[in-house]
């Protein structure tokens, strides 16, 4: 582990150093699997924040109540401490630039709660160093402004990335619209419509990415449009 | 871990058996018929116990993944077939 | 070969001479699931029990707590290596609930909502040894652990004692439930350490 950065106020970016990492695709996650001194192993997916072929990548955490590897991440995990990693896995929840077969790439709708926001990240990064010209739109839900992940990096992205934030307990000061949830009425008004027929990703806890998901189709998407990765819990 | 995850989880556990990437096998389950690509399963339990992966359109469980110390049982019968790219 | 993690000790836990081989101890009570959380309304819970003749004899909810209730205290132990010791329960004895029950059938299918099934010799079911329980600690079970009633059978592995109990069925012979058609042991002693089959 060759550096952190404390995020949020529960978690923090890591950025660790593989040798004979081959590189990975944008949204693409890996296994991390902690050994205690008597044997006894953990094992956990995160997702990588970074694409492209460096050897040293970047991790989200945040920190789980009652987690028995966030926190031990989030907390304990100094520079220079190894980690066992597998991977990189997954090439359904990715996204490239270049258009493979029939597969459209353009424009592209990205959907994320908390620390769903990561693979996103692996995209919107990917998307600004490649040259891209695809339009990207990213909706992203947390639950305050402390909470949520590379805030100013999203911001700065603009005019490249449109991003539309949902705070749903506490907003910055002068915010025009009261804390709350994500509604339908917020994505029909802040995503791409399905007559443009966006590539979706959605990433967060699984009931956000299941109510989500099921309102894009509801608002037209094809299913087969949207991808979605869920990280467990409500 | 409470309530599910999804079939992307699957893809470290099932690289120790596939060479593949399992994912983005599609499945037709044998219960409702439904075909889907594996990473949108639903996916319950964990590594330590045994992986429940059920079908996201009837809840029927599509396969189970068990590891044991000398070998890892894989349990397809809830799959009328499994496809996988070439 | 593993590298070790500078630090990590996860879960609390301590290995001692009163537990299982290979068991540790846990405050915890951390939650394993092969599906989703079914949610029942007590107003229409039902438990039966079911012998090879066809009889099916069943319980209310209402029904269930007008029988003798008991204090339980007892280790669990989970295959996935947590035991909790001293751990306390309440609930009814499978003695009261098969007193008129008829059968010459030596072994059991518990069936949960949801679909759940794990197979029990009768006898391990009878002699003080196993209840259908509805408090963990003082409270209502929770539904994520199996509430609103249970199946407790301490003296094996925990993945027994079946969540979300809705009935059992008289079979004649050791047919295999769930997690045993999935490569766990038929009995699951925890003391032979009979995990896998």
């Amino acid at each position: 582990m060759t550096a952190v950065h404390e995020e949020t106020v529960t978690g923090r970016s890591i950025r660790l150093k593989i040798p004979g990492w081959g590189g990975n695709l944008a949204g693409q996650h890996l296994d991390l699997r902690l050994t205690a001194p008597d044997g006894y192993t953990a094992v956990r997916s995160y997702s990588i924040a970074t694409a492209g072929d460096d050897a040293s990548i970047q991790l989200a955490v945040d920190r789980v109540m009652d987690g028995e590897v966030s926190p031990y991440l989030v907390d304990d995990l100094m520079v220079g401490d190894e980690l066992e990693v597998k991977g990189p896995l997954g090439t359904w929840f990715v996204w490239r630039p270049e258009p493979t077969g029939t597969v459209q790439t353009d424009p592209v709708q990205l959907i994320g709660a908390g620390s769903g926001i990561v693979p996103l990240l692996a995209m919107i990064r990917l998307h600004a160093a490649s040259g891209s010209t695809a339009k990207f739109r990213l909706l992203y839900s947390v639950r305050s402004p402390e909470d949520a992940f590379f805030a100013a990096e999203l911001m700065a992205q603009h005019p490249l990335l449109e991003v539309t934030w949902v705070y749903t307990r506490a907003t910055p000061e002068g915010w025009p619209t009261p804390a709350g949830r994500v509604t339908k009425e917020i994505i029909e008004a802040a995503t791409f419509a399905s007559t443009q027929n966006p590539l979706v990703f959605v990433c967060g806890p699984t009931g956000f990415v299941e109510s989500v998901a099921s309102t894009m189709v509801a608002l037209g998407h094809d299913p087969a449009t949207v991808k979605t990765e869920r990280f467990g819990g409500l | 871990m409470i309530g599910h995850v999804d079939g992307n989880a699957l893809a470290g556990p099932l690289s120790e058996i596939f060479e593949f990437d399992a994912t983005l096998a599609i499945t037709d389950c044998l219960g409702c018929r439904d075909i889907a690509m594996l990473a949108e399963a639903m996916v319950y339990g964990d590594n330590g116990h045994g992986l429940v992966v059920r079908c996201k359109n009837c809840g029927g469980v599509l396969m189970v993944i068990v590891p044991e110390p000398e070998h890892t049982k894989l349990d397809m019968r809830g799959l009328a077939w499994l496809q996988v790219p070439n | 070969m593993a590298i070790f993690s500078r630090g990590f000790s996860g879960r609390s836990r301590e290995e001692s001479p009163d537990l299982p081989p290979g068991q540790y101890l846990t405050e915890d009570f951390p939650v394993l699931s092969a599906g989703p959380t079914p949610t029942i309304d007590t107003a229409e819970w039902e438990f039966t029990i079911r012998a090879e003749s066809g009889v099916v004899h069943n319980w209310s909810w209402d029904e269930l707590h007008e029988l003798p209730i008991e204090d339980i205290h007892t280790d669990i132990h989970c295959v996935t290596r947590w035991s909790k010791l001293a751990t306390t329960w309440r609930g009814v004895s499978l003695d009261t609930l098969f007193a008129d029950v008829d059968t010459s059938y030596e072994y059991v299918m518990a069936h949960s909502y949801g679909g759940y099934t794990t197979n029990v010799p009768l006898e391990d079911l009878l002699g003080g040894k196993a209840w259908v329980a509805f408090e963990f600690e003082g409270e209502d079970i929770e539904p994520a652990h199996g509430g609103p009633a249970r199946l407790l059978v301490p003296h094996l592995y925990f993945w027994k004692s079946a969540k979300w109990l809705r009935g059992l069925v008289m079979m004649p012979n050791d047919d295999p439930g769930f997690w045993e058609q999935n490569g766990y042991h038929l009995y699951g002693d925890p003391w032979l350490e009979q995990r896998y089959s």
